[in-house]
């Protein structure tokens, strides 16, 4: 097990180191920095002072040298400074992810009963007249894009109902606040995780021990309680966590449709503006967020999952 | 300003749907007439769920095709007079009616959402099977061969996986990326693995023929030479092949990031199918592998990825919608349905319809591919 553990940081590091590499190779393009000179320095100015105030803030060496400069800063947690803000890229990026992280609690926090809840209903009975209906509403949920159930709830909320306001302010937790950009996000996930657990549920209950349980003689509902669930909800566990970078996309889209100041907003803002040092430090919080999530789902599958545990 | 009531604005979306509904007719008459021959096809006429999802598909297939006949204005003419107008304003200088409204250019939201529908119709399945070939050929040998190049493909597939989608398309799909040769470089790699599968069907299927092989080589050489310069370098030769900087860039970072998905179902599945008798009989027949993984494994595949390709679709045009929705890639007037949402949806305080026909539009096609993927999946388990 410690050997599989350090075997998966091993790797996720290399992938790190991969995918910094790329996220700074593409935002240090050419026609990106001269966009920046031009704004950082003087809009008016020649190709030669380009060149010159490039030359000047060592955007000229090659890119390996730059690179590794930038990751020595970044290991001992100094993302550079923001061009755009004028600040320290530590004080911008770290208070946006806390107000995501909030929005994210409450999501989560409402997806997971919903969607399993759903998952395993229709899955227990497959077939029945329950299950074809709860499917048919995860099929359209999930094809549904948060940028299009987002604006028709707010033209039925908002404009119609006039319930909640249009758009979300960061850090304001309130049900009229944060109505909007939940649901939009809830409602694209339940669909996905709940085909997910149905599909788990539906192979578990076809299994030979939960039909010797059914011979026995237990009642149904025992039986998918006591037998069916514990195995049926290893799956969606893996996949809850898996979904973490499709979350991400949601709470970018959502953060940018209703105005609420978070991380995802951060990073569109950061790659519109060409303010390199954040982009690159949100590139690299995403990607060791969506890392992370997969190492705790694998960790989390060997060890809900005796079969794996004891194997390895 | 003279206008018609909701009964009417129905009337005339029927009426110019007719072509469309005649289309649908005739073909939902032969899918039942020859239902027995058409294999999984035919099936589906016993799962309700997958012959509406067909249904839906068709109809904007259908749409996009006969986009002339149905749409009622031009996508690009604007009229400063009907600005933002509600459904069902008549333009009273040529006497026809806005029945989806204008958006705040004067356009006929109606007509833009059926030009977008060409659009998207086209990026997204071809991108799509562009991304599906990408997979297979790769997927397929990572799967067969494994050992040190199946590592090495997975970890690529799981290093382009572990990006959110939505910053890849920041960094791939700007103007400034535009201004470099990167997004040719990605679609120079993603365009020559059509040739190198079809080449790859070709060596597998002739190999003891040595003149066919030879005479067909030569053939998917030159035509795949005459296609790679019209797309990747936009200097076809004859003239025929163009396509757009934008879309192009659009395309690569579309194929970039569906076709690791495709390469990970494709690998799964033929590690599985590799197990099995007829495979085993196939290399002890003294098959190569090139022929075992395009004539055995492959066809034994197609059900899942059939499916699968469904879904696919389905997600890319989601994808597009995406890219439309922030605002990348596409020209600004263009009528897909993602750019057409970004460019109504700061009205909707002013007139709420206002984004129902492109943000509707886009989510019926993804519902209906999702609907047949079900249908298609639930009579592939049958048997």
């Amino acid at each position: 097990m410690l050997f599989f553990i350090i075997k998966r940081l091993f790797v996720i590091l290399l992938t790190l180191l991969c995918l910094s590499f790329i996220v700074f190779s593409l935002v240090t393009i050419e026609p990106n920095l001269k966009k920046l000179a031009l704004n950082q320095a003087n809009m008016r100015m020649e190709e030669e002072a380009v060149q010159s105030w490039l030359e000047k803030n060592g955007y000229k060496r090659p890119l390996l040298v730059q690179y590794s400069e930038w990751l020595g800063n970044a290991v001992t947690g100094d993302f550079g400074y923001s061009t755009h803000f004028k600040k320290p890229v530590n004080d911008v990026v770290w208070p946006k992810l806390w107000h995501t992280g909030i929005l994210m609690f409450w999501v989560l926090l409402i997806t997971i009963p919903i969607s399993l809840v759903i998952g395993v209903i229709s899955g227990m009975r497959e077939g029945s007249k329950t299950d074809r209906s709860l499917s048919v509403f995860s099929i359209v949920t999930t094809s549904v894009p948060q940028y299009v159930s987002g604006i028709l709830l707010t033209i039925i909320l908002s404009s119609w109902l006039g319930l909640v306001k249009g758009v979300a302010k960061a850090g304001n937790i309130t049900l009229e606040n944060f109505t909007l950009p939940v649901l939009t996000i809830v409602l694209y996930d339940i669909g996905y995780i709940a085909r997910m657990t149905r599909a788990s549920m539906v192979e578990v209950m076809g299994t030979l021990y939960i039909r010797t349980a059914r011979l026995k003689g237990m009642p149904f509902i025992s039986v998918v309680l006591k037998h069916a669930l514990r195995n049926a909800l290893i799956a969606p566990f893996t996949v809850i966590m898996l979904q973490f970078p499709w979350l991400l996309t949601g709470v970018v889209i959502v953060e940018k449709l209703f105005n609420y100041k978070g991380f995802g907003f951060l990073l569109v803002s950061a790659a519109d503006q060409n303010d390199i040092d954040v982009t690159l430090a949100c590139g690299v919080v995403a990607v060791v967020l969506v890392l992370t999530t997969q190492l705790i789902s694998d960790i989390g599958y060997a060890f809900l999952n005796p079969r794996i545990r004891f194997s390895s | 300003m003279e206008s018609i009531g909701g009964f009417e604005i129905w009337l005339i979306f029927f009426t110019r749907f007719i072509p469309v509904w005649i289309c649908l007719a005739i073909f939902y008459f032969c899918l039942f007439y020859w239902r027995k021959k058409l294999g999984l096809m035919g099936r589906l006429c016993d799962s309700p769920i997958g012959l509406i999802g067909l249904f839906i598909v068709l109809f904007w297939i259908f749409g996009a095709i006969l986009a002339d006949w149905v749409a009622i204005f031009d996508a690009y003419e604007q009229s400063g007079m009907y600005r933002r107008k509600p459904p069902g304003t008549i333009n009273e200088k040529v006497g026809l009616p806005y029945i989806f409204g204008t958006d705040t250019l004067g356009r006929d939201l109606f007509s833009r959402m059926i030009y977008g529908s060409q659009i998207v119709l086209l990026i997204a399945p071809a991108a799509t099977i562009v991304a599906y070939v990408v997979g297979i050929s790769l997927g397929l040998p990572a799967g067969y061969i494994g050992g040190r190049y199946d590592t090495v493909l997975s970890f690529l597939a799981n290093l382009v996986l572990a990006f959110p989608v939505i910053l890849l398309f920041y960094l791939l799909v700007a103007p400034g990326v535009r201004e470099t040769i990167l997004p040719n470089i990605m679609a120079g790699i993603f365009f020559i693995f059509p040739i190198i599968f079809a080449l790859m069907v070709i060596y597998s299927s002739f190999s003891e023929r040595q003149n066919v092989l030879i005479l067909s080589t030569f053939f998917i050489l030159v035509i795949g030479a005459w296609l790679y310069s019209g797309l990747v370098f936009n200097a076809d030769p004859l003239g025929i092949v163009a396509i757009d900087p934008n879309e192009l860039n659009i395309f690569a970072a579309v194929v970039f990031t569906t076709s690791p998905g495709v390469f990970r179902i494709v690998r799964g599945l033929t590690m599985d199918i590799k197990t099995r008798d007829y495979v085993a009989a196939a290399v002890t027949r003294g098959e190569g592998p090139f022929f075992v993984m395009i004539w055995e494994i492959l066809p034994n595949a197609r059900g899942p990825l059939i499916v699968d390709s469904c879904l696919r679709i389905g997600y890319v045009t989601i994808l597009l919608g995406t890219l439309g929705f922030f605002g990348l890639g596409m020209e600004p007037e263009s009528p897909d349905w993602g750019s057409m949402i970004n460019q109504t949806r700061s009205y909707i305080r002013l007139v709420p319809t206002i984004v129902l026909p492109a943000t509707l539009a886009l989510a019926s096609f993804v519902l209906g591919l999702n609907l047949l993927a079900d249908g298609l999946r639930e009579q592939s388990l049958k048997d």
